[in-house]
């Protein structure tokens, strides 16, 4: 009997079950059966009260409500993917920029305090997202610190009311040049309900700082993981370099930057999937205001279920939402294959 | 802001110090001054910018109501005022902050044990035992790494309503315990360190789980840290997932949902002090952890860029 237990014991292929199996119904009892039922629940006119499999099948009625048939439903989920779209676009080259040329300074030789800087730029990523809005909120009002502190470099008194100010900044930049409505046909067609002018808007005053906040708690995470990168580069090719003749910018752009791919693709990725589900800092500081101009796709899933009681609509947008996500990441690989060095 | 360091990170991450450097000493003086100069002030300004919101964030919420709006840039409070932090937060305000600090904490700690004892367990299998099946179980682990936290908040919120545990601090915990990072992060671990211990450990007949425990997971303290600060400072941090287990009991609200619901409820007329306060308070727990553990930290996020 003993002699049994311990076979047991000893064996990897009831162990390599046994200590995989809690997980594996975590995994499916809280993510794989959840995304199934989803899709599920997309097809149906579920209101988040009653039992979920007594709601009507409705087939694809809440995606043609989304996609095609006209109404409030196709419009604001065309406002959303406009806002959420300048998002992406805004903060994920911005984010990625900084945090590239703070990491090769970080990473210069003649650097002191180097772990200082680190940690300083870290910071900010590490904490609660709720409470790094709640700290923007308090800096982005309209006599906030941000306005004064402005106010310095600029003559005149700046009162920009950034999170209430629904204009987008395209549109003003055009305002500034003279053009104030739109030109015939960008007014008279449109996508999905909503007319070429006012998908040419560009992120609000008030996305704009939402975009800001965003880009400010990233950065720290991804310099960090360029700053790894660096360091991963051989010293011996910096060493054949100057053996070479090369200087430094044709070292840093002939062989680091190529070297640099692989992290690049990484932190694209990390970056275009993490600001497409853009949710904790629109919930706290707008709840998708001014008019509309700060409604994300995740934020609209999460308006549409828990506050209109429209779970199947809920659920479409938020599979549309990772059907974006697959196809931009797929896009962003075709552009910097991280393969081909 | 204090600049802590372990003793074995100035060995592991630091280069040797400058004077060393040839191609340097070979560019002319002008350049190698103005580099210094413009490295230096950009750095220090990008410091700036990501330290002053917080120190300025622990100077509102001494100021009175009227301070904070009227003079947000006042590094000086006066009056000074303990009002935030006395009467509403630690006082018998008109939230209760105690219970949220309670809940985040209590909530974080059941997360992070079990993230500890799971992803430990898949992470030594997958990296070490041969069992049929480990290549798709792996696959089924990181494929869900791909799933949008907001495509399973719904579906998740049916799971839990139908199992009975939404608005339970069981519903909010188990669902974030089950992570597929952590598992993924375990496996890298295990699989860099040497199998001569449990080898050895093997020939003396010990059971599988027996080697695990006594051999292999003193051997991923190091790793096991690192797990354990991530874990932390997720659960600390999560919001979607408690807002949405438990949406009707006050009782269960993390400091996380509390706040959030707060700024909500003031609409207009925001209490600046106390939201920064707060704020403040939600951030204190994760910061300190931060520069006890910050090499294990930059650590894990080096290890995810690199590996990943």
């Amino acid at each position: 009997m003993n002699e049994l237990r311990r076979r047991i014991g000893q064996s990897e292929a009831l162990s390599g079950w046994a200590f995989t199996a809690p997980v594996l119904i975590g995994l499916a009892v809280f993510l794989l059966f959840p995304i199934f039922m989803a899709l599920y629940i997309s097809f149906t006119d579920w209101n988040g009260i009653s039992p979920p499999f007594q709601a009507e099948l409705i087939g694809l009625q809440n995606y043609k409500d989304l996609l095609v048939n006209p109404g409030i439903s196709r419009l604001d989920f065309a406002i959303s993917v406009r806002n959420n779209l300048y998002y992406v676009l805004g903060v994920v080259p911005l984010q990625t920029s900084i945090s590239f040329v703070l990491a090769v300074i970080v990473n210069q030789k003649f650097l002191r305090g180097k772990s200082f800087f680190r940690s300083a730029y870290y910071f900010p990523s590490i904490t609660s997202s709720v409470a790094i809005s709640l700290i923007f909120l308090f800096l982005f009002t309209q006599n906030g610190a941000v306005n004064k502190f402005l106010s310095v470099f600029i003559p005149g008194d700046l009162d920009v009311n950034w999170l209430f100010n629904a204009n987008g900044v395209i549109h003003n930049a055009l305002g500034v040049i003279g053009i104030e409505t739109a030109p015939g046909f960008l007014a008279t067609h449109g996508f999905l309900g909503q007319s070429w002018w006012e998908w040419l808007a560009g992120p609000s005053v008030a996305l704009l700082s939402i975009m800001i906040l965003a880009t400010w708690t990233t950065i720290g995470t991804l310099m960090l993981i360029f700053l790894a990168g660096l360091q991963n580069i051989p010293v011996e090719l910096e060493e054949a370099s100057q053996i070479d003749g090369a200087s430094r910018l044709q070292h840093f752009f002939r062989v680091t930057l190529p070297l640099m791919k692989p992290t690049l693709f990484f932190v694209l990725t990390v970056g275009i999937i993490g600001s497409w589900q853009v949710f904790d800092q629109v919930f706290v500081i707008s709840k998708g205001a001014p008019q509309k101009t700060t409604i994300t796709l995740a934020y609209l899933v999460y308006r549409e279920g828990f506050t209109n009681f429209s779970m199947g609509r809920a659920t479409a947008v938020a599979f549309i939402l990772f059907v974006i996500i697959v196809i931009f990441t797929l896009v962003q690989r075709r552009f910097v294959n991280p393969d081909e060095v | 802001m204090a600049d802590v360091q372990t003793p074995s990170e100035t060995e592991t991450d630091e280069q040797p110090e400058p004077q060393a450097d040839p191609a340097d000493a070979r560019q002319p003086a002008w350049w190698r001054v103005s580099k210094r100069v413009l490295g230096y002030s950009l750095l220090l300004f990008f410091a700036f910018i990501f330290i002053f919101p917080f120190m300025l964030a622990i100077i509102t919420s001494f100021k009175t109501q009227p301070e904070a709006t009227q003079a947000p840039l006042d590094l000086i409070p006066s009056p000074a005022t303990m009002r935030a932090w006395a009467e509403e937060i630690f006082g018998s305000g008109q939230v209760n902050f105690p219970r949220w600090t309670f809940n985040s904490f209590f909530i974080t700690f059941i997360v992070t044990v079990g993230r500890i004892l799971l992803d430990s367990m898949a992470g030594y299998a997958l990296a070490r035992l041969k069992f049929p099946g480990r290549q798709i179980v792996f696959a089924v682990i990181v494929s869900t790494l791909a799933i949008p936290a907001i495509v399973l908040a719904i579906p998740r919120f049916i799971v839990l309503g139908t199992l009975g545990m939404l608005n339970s601090y069981s519903g909010m915990a188990v669902p974030l315990a089950v992570d597929a990072f952590g598992i993924f992060l375990m496996k890298q671990f295990f699989e860099s360190i040497p199998r001569e211990m449990e080898e050895a450990a093997k020939v003396d007949g010990a059971t599988v789980f027996q080697t695990f425990w006594r051999v292999v997971l003193p051997l991923a303290a190091p790793g096991l840290i690192a797990l354990t600060i991530l874990s932390f400072q997720g659960a600390w941090n999560e919001f979607l997932h408690y807002l949405i287990a438990a949406p009707a009991d006050q009782s269960l609200r993390t400091l996380t949902v509390g706040l959030a619901l707060l700024r909500g409820s003031q609409g207009q007329g925001l209490d600046f002090p106390v939201l920064m306060g707060a704020s403040i308070l939600t951030t204190v727990p994760v910061a300190i952890i931060f520069f006890v553990f910050q090499r294990y930290f930059i650590q894990g996020v080096a290890a995810t860029g690199v590996k990943g």
